[in-house]
C-alpha cells in the first residue's frame, strides 16, 4: 500500500505494509535514528514523535494511520528555535546522562509546551510521566523543560 | 571552600545526544549487514537431544557450537559459561544457537519454526535446593561458586559471654537494569581480523574473551564501545557473550553482522541484582552493649558463576556498615541455581548487605529503646578504626557532621517526634540510613589484577587526546576526564579530544566499574598531564601506582578492603494509605562525602539518579522467578520509576580531599544507591511499625507484616 504523508515538513511517499509500525518506517526506511526504541510496548516514550502537533508513540502506532498528517521527530525538530531553547535549557540543568530518553523528552516538552506555555513543576511532571529515564530520576528533566519555558520568550 | 573544579561545566556530549544525532549500536548500518537473532532455551534444566531447523532460504544461516573456532566458554572469573549451550541448558534463556541473515522477519521466522527436543534434569530453583544433595548439583560437587568467611577479633568468645543475642533475617529480591538503550553489538571480518561494536562497559572484557573463543592472537581483534545508552553494571560482563555471537557469525558468514535485543530478550536473557538471604545475629552485653556479630550471606547466584565471587566479596567487605563493630565472623556463600545468571548491578553487593545491617541495628535500636540513629551514632566509624577486615580507616570520616546536616535539613528529630503520635489512619513515617562504598577494585585489585594504564597524546594542531579503556554510559566521564586534563594543562575544555575507546587505539586502563573512572583512570591523568606539562613530551603513558598505604592479602582478607570510603547519609519521608498500604515518598534528603565532585552537577545527576533507582529497588521493582523463569518480561510488566512516582531530592556534598584521586576525589556513582533502600524501608518501619525484613516493600508484603505483627 502506499502512505502518504507530510515529514518534517516534506511531502514523503512509502509503499509499505500499512500495520508496518511508524518507528521502522522512520528508523529503516527514512534513516531518521533519533526515534529510539527502548521497550517497543508504548511504555518508555524513546521513540516519540509529534503526529499533527500531538504526541505519539511510533512503536505503536502502524504507519498506515498516519496518511495525510504531518510527522515530525527530533530531525525535523531540531532545526527551530525552540529546540535550540530546549537543549539550551537541558544543557544548563543536566537533564542528559546517557541520552538515548532524551529525543523523546523533547519531543513530549514540546508538545506540553505548545499546550501549556508556562508549566508548573507539577504539569511537567505529569506530562512527562509517559516517558521514562533510568540515569537522571527526572529531576534535571523537569527543571530543564522549566527553564526553556521561561527563557523561550515569545516561543511557545 | 568549594574547590574550583567542582563548579559545573555543560557537559560536552548533551548537544549531539539531545538532538538525536549520537550514533547508539542500533544506529548503525553497515554495507551488507545481516541481522541475527538468538533461539533460547525454554527450559530451565535440561539435555539437549536434537534440534531441528526448518531448511534455511538462500542467504541464511545457524550459528552454533561448532562455530566457534576456539574454546565455547566465556572468560570470566570461572570459565564455566558457554557461548552456545553445550548440550545441556541451564536457565530458560540460555542462548543455544543463531539464525541469521538479510531480512529480520525472516531470521525470526528461522527461530519460531526451530524445534528443540528436551530432556529434562531435575532442576534447582532457590538457595535452598541448591544444598539439597538429593539434587544433581549444576556447578562442580555442591553448587557453590564461592564461599569466604571474614573475622575479626574473637566473634566466639563474644558471643559466650554475651547477656543475650538480637537474632533477624532479612531477605531481597532481584532487580533489573532497564539500560533505556538494549543491549546490542555488531561484529565484522575483514582481511583476517574481527571488530566488534558495541554498547558495552568494559572493551578490554570482551577482547579478553573474544582471544579465548576466537584462539586468535590479540593483534586480529579491536573492540570498539559505542555511545552507551545506560549500563549500570549490566554491561560489564554480558557484552563478551553477544559479541562472541555476533563475531562467530561475522566469520562464517563473511558479512557484518548485527545483534541487537528488543526488550523482551533483554529482560528475559541478561544478568539482575542477586537475591540475598542474609542473616544476622548480635551478641549483646547486659548493658545493651554490642560486643560481637554473626553476619551470614547467602546469594543466588543463578545458573553461571559470571561475577557473583567479586560480588559476594564487596557485600561481605560491608556486611557491617558504616560501624566499628568488634568480634565479627561473616560468612558468604553464592551459590547455582538454574535461574537467570546474577551480576553486576551499581553496588555490587553492597546494597543487599546494608539493607540488612541498618535495618537490624533500625530493630535492635527499637528493641533497647533507643532511636536507631542514637545507636548507630555510638558505632560508627571513625578515623583510625579498624574496619571489618581489620584495615585501618586513614581518612577523616565526616559523618557526624553529615548526620547532623542531614537530621536539619529533614527535620528528622521533630518529625520522627510527630509522628510518633499519629493515629492509625494516618501512617507516616521518616527513616534514616548511613552508608559507606569502598571505591574501585577489591584490596590489591587494582595493582595485581587491572593494572591500569593510561596515554595523554599532544596532536599536531596542539590538542590534546585522551586514551583510556574507559566509557562514558551516561555517568559523564567525556566531561569529568576532559575537566581533569585541561585544569592541569591550562587549555581550554574543547581543546581535550576523548573519543569513543578503541583498543586499537587505547591502552588498557581497566573496565569501567566500581566507581572507578574519576578516581582511578582520572588520577593517572591528572599524573600524566602534570608530566605532559613539565617534562615537553608529545606523548606520555602513565601507569597505576599503587598508594604505598595499602596493606592487603587476598587469601585471607585481611587488611584494607578498599583504598579509601565515599560515605552517606539518607532520609526518607512517606505517607502509607491505612487501606491499601500504598507507600508515596513524600520527601528524600541526602548528604554525600564523595571527596572533590569533579563536577557538582554531574555528581548531582549521580545521586538523584541513584535515588530513584534505589527507591525503585526498595518499592515498585518486583521481579520474581517462579520455576526458573521470570515473571516480569516486559516493561509493562516491570515497572521503573516515572516522574510521578518519587519527589526530586535534596542533597549536599561535604568536601573531603583525598590524596590519590584527581584534585582530591573519591567514588561517587554507586554511592547514591546503596544506603536508599534502607532508609525507605525505615520510614515505612515508622509508620505502621512493623519491622521490615525484606524488599521490595510491596503493599502486599506490608498488609502481611502489618497482620501479622497485630
Ligand atoms: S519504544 Fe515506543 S514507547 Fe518505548
Ligand atoms: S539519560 Fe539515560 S535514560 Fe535518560
Amino acid at each position: 500500500m502506499e502512505i502518504n504523508f507530510i515529514l518534517n515538513g516534506k511531502g514523503v511517499k512509502v509503499k509499505t505494509h500499512p500495520l508496518r509500525r511508524l518507528l521502522d518506517v522512520l528508523r529503516e526506511d527514512f534513516d531518521l535514528s533519533g526515534v529510539k526504541e527502548g521497550c517497543g510496548e508504548g511504555e518508555c516514550g524513546a521513540c516519540a514523535v509529534l503526529v499533527d502537533g500531538e504526541l505519539a508513540l511510533s512503536c505503536i502506532t502502524p504507519v498506515g494511520s498516519v496518511e495525510g498528517t504531518s510527522v515530525v521527530t527530533i530531525e525535523g525538530y531540531r532545526e527551530t528555535a525552540k529546540y535550540r531553547a530546549l537543549e539550551e535549557a537541558f544543557s544548563a540543568t543536566g537533564a542528559v546522562q546517557c541520552g538515548f530518553c532524551t529525543p523523546g523528552f523533547i519531543i513530549a516538552a514540546e508538545s506540553l509546551l505548545s499546550k501549556t506555555p508556562r508549566p508548573t513543576p507539577n504539569e511537567i511532571r505529569e506530562a512527562i510521566s509517559g516517558n521514562l529515564c533510568r540515569c537522571t530520576g527526572y529531576s534535571g528533566i523537569v527543571e530543564g523543560i522549566k527553564r526553556a519555558s521561561e527563557r523561550g520568550e515569545g516561543l511557545w | 571552600m568549594k574547590n574550583k573544579i567542582s563548579s559545573s561545566v555543560s557537559r560536552i556530549d548533551t548537544p549531539e545526544k539531545t538532538g538525536g544525532k549520537a550514533s547508539y549500536i542500533a544506529d548503525i548500518k553497515l554495507e551488507g549487514m545481516l541481522h541475527a537473532k538468538t533461539l533460547r532455551s525454554e527450559r530451565a534444566r535440561a539435555r539437549i537431544k536434537a534440534i531441528n531447523c526448518p531448511n534455511l532460504p538462500e542467504g541464511y544461516f545457524i550459528i552454533d557450537r561448532q562455530d566457534i573456532p576456539g574454546k565455547n566458554s566465556v572468560k570470566m572469573l570461572i570459565d564455566d559459561q558457554p557461548f552456545f549451550a553445550d548440550g545441556i541448558v541451564n536457565y530458560i534463556g540460555e542462548p543455544i544457537l543463531l539464525a541469521v541473515g538479510p531480512e529480520k522477519e525472516t531470521v525470526n521466522w528461522i527461530i519460531e519454526n526451530t524445534e528443540v527436543e528436551y530432556e529434562d534434569i531435575l532442576p534447582i530453583f532457590s538457595v535452598d535446593e541448591a544444598k539439597d544433595p538429593a539434587k544433581p548439583p549444576i556447578f562442580q560437587k555442591n553448587n557453590i561458586f564461592a564461599e569466604y568467611e571474614i573475622r575479626k577479633g574473637n566473634p566466639e568468645k563474644a558471643f559466650e559471654g554475651s547477656h543475650r543475642v538480637f537474632e533477624k533475617e532479612y531477605r531481597t529480591g532481584y532487580q533489573e537494569h532497564i539500560y533505556l538503550e538494549p543491549q546490542g553489538v555488531i561484529g565484522t571480518y575483514d582481511d583476517g581480523r574481527v571488530t566488534v561494536y558495541g554498547s558495552m562497559q568494559c572493551p578490554y572484557y570482551v577482547k579478553t574473551a573474544l582471544i579465548h573463543g576466537l584462539g586468535w592472537n590479540e593483534d586480529m581483534i579491536r573492540v570498539v564501545q559505542t555511545t552507551t545508552g545506560g549500563a549500570f553494571g549490566g554491561k560489564e560482563d554480558y557484552p563478551s557473550i553477544i559479541a562472541g555471537h555476533a563475531v562467530f557469525a561475522a566469520l562464517k558468514t563473511n558479512r557484518p553482522v548485527r545483534l541487537v535485543f528488543d526488550r523482551a530478550e533483554d529482560i528475559q536473557s541478561t544478568t539482575k541484582r542477586h537475591p540475598s538471604i542474609i542473616k544476622i545475629k548480635t551478641a549483646l552485653d547486659s548493658k545493651g552493649t554490642i560486643i560481637g556479630m554473626n553476619v551470614d550471606i547467602t546469594l543466588d547466584g543463578g545458573a553461571y558463576c559470571g561475577l557473583s565471587p567479586v560480588v559476594l566479596q564487596r557485600a561481605m567487605f560491608v556486611s557491617t556498615g558504616a560501624y566499628n563493630i568488634p568480634n565479627v565472623l561473616v560468612r558468604g556463600k553464592v551459590l547455582a541455581t538454574n535461574n537467570v545468571p546474577s551480576g553486576a548491578f551499581r553496588g555490587f553487593g553492597a546494597p543487599q548487605a546494608i539493607f540488612a545491617i541498618e535495618m537490624h541495628l533500625n530493630s535492635l535500636a527499637e528493641n533497647l529503646k533507643m532511636d536507631p540513629l542514637d545507636l548507630k551514632k555510638k558505632y560508627l566509624l571513625k578515623k583510625g578504626d579498624p574496619t571489618v577486615t581489620g584495615g585501618k580507616l586513614r581518612e577523616d570520616v565526616k559523618m557526624p557532621r553529615m548526620i547532623s546536616l542531614l537530621e536539619d535539613i529533614s527535620g528528622y528529630r521533630k518529625k520522627k517526634a510527630s509522628f510518633h503520635k499519629k493515629n492509625a489512619r494516618d501512617l507516616r513515617g521518616i527513616g534514616i540510613s548511613l552508608f559507606l562504598h569502598g571505591c574501585a577494585f577489591t584490596g590489591s585489585g587494582e595493582r595485581d589484577k587491572i593494572k591500569a594504564k593510561v596515554k595523554l597524546r599532544k596532536e599536531d594542531d596542539g590538542k590534546v587526546s585522551i586514551l583510556v579503556s574507559n566509557v562514558d554510559m551516561g555517568q559523564g566521564p567525556q566531561t569529568t576526564l576532559r575537566k581533569i586534563v585541561s585544569k592541569i594543562l591550562g587549555i581550554p575544555f574543547s581543546q581535550v579530544l576523548y573519543d569513543n575507546p578503541d583498543t586499537d587505539r587505547v591502552p588498557d586502563s581497566g573496565p569501567t566499574v566500581a566507581s572507578r573512572t574519576v578516581m582511578i583512570v582520572g588520577y593517572l591523568l591528572s599524573r600524566a598531564a602534570e608530566k605532559l606539562k613539565t617534562e615537553g613530551k608529545t606523548e606520555v603513558t602513565e601507569e597505576y601506582i599503587q598508594p604505598p598505604y595499602i596493606e592487603w592479602d587476598q587469601e585471607n582478607f585481611i587488611g584494607d578492603a578498599y583504598p579509601v570510603y565515599s560515605w552517606g547519609a539518607n532520609a526518607v519521608e512517606v505517607s502509607i494509605d491505612p487501606d491499601t498500604y500504598e507507600i508515596k515518598v513524600e520527601s528524600v534528603w541526602g548528604v554525600y562525602d564523595v571527596g572533590t565532585p569533579i563536577d557538582e552537577q554531574i555528581v548531582y545527576g549521580q545521586i538523584e539518579g541513584g535515588i530513584s533507582q534505589g527507591l525503585g529497588y526498595a518499592t515498585i521493582e518486583v521481579m520474581e522467578s517462579r520455576e526458573g523463569g521470570l515473571m516480569q518480561r516486559s516493561m509493562t510488566d516491570y515497572i521503573i520509576a516515572s516522574s510521578v512516582d518519587f519527589p526530586g531530592a535534596e542533597k549536599r556534598l561535604i568536601e573531603n580531599y583525598y590524596d590519590y584521586g584527581p584534585f582530591g576525589a573519591k567514588c561517587a556513582g554507586e554511592l547514591p544507591f546503596v544506603g536508599v533502600a534502607p532508609a525507605l524501608a525505615a520510614a515505612v518501619q515508622n509508620a505502621i511499625g512493623v519491622p521490615i525484613e525484606k524488599l521490595p516493600v510491596t503493599p502486599e508484603y506490608l498488609l502481611e507484616a502489618a497482620e501479622g505483627g497485630n
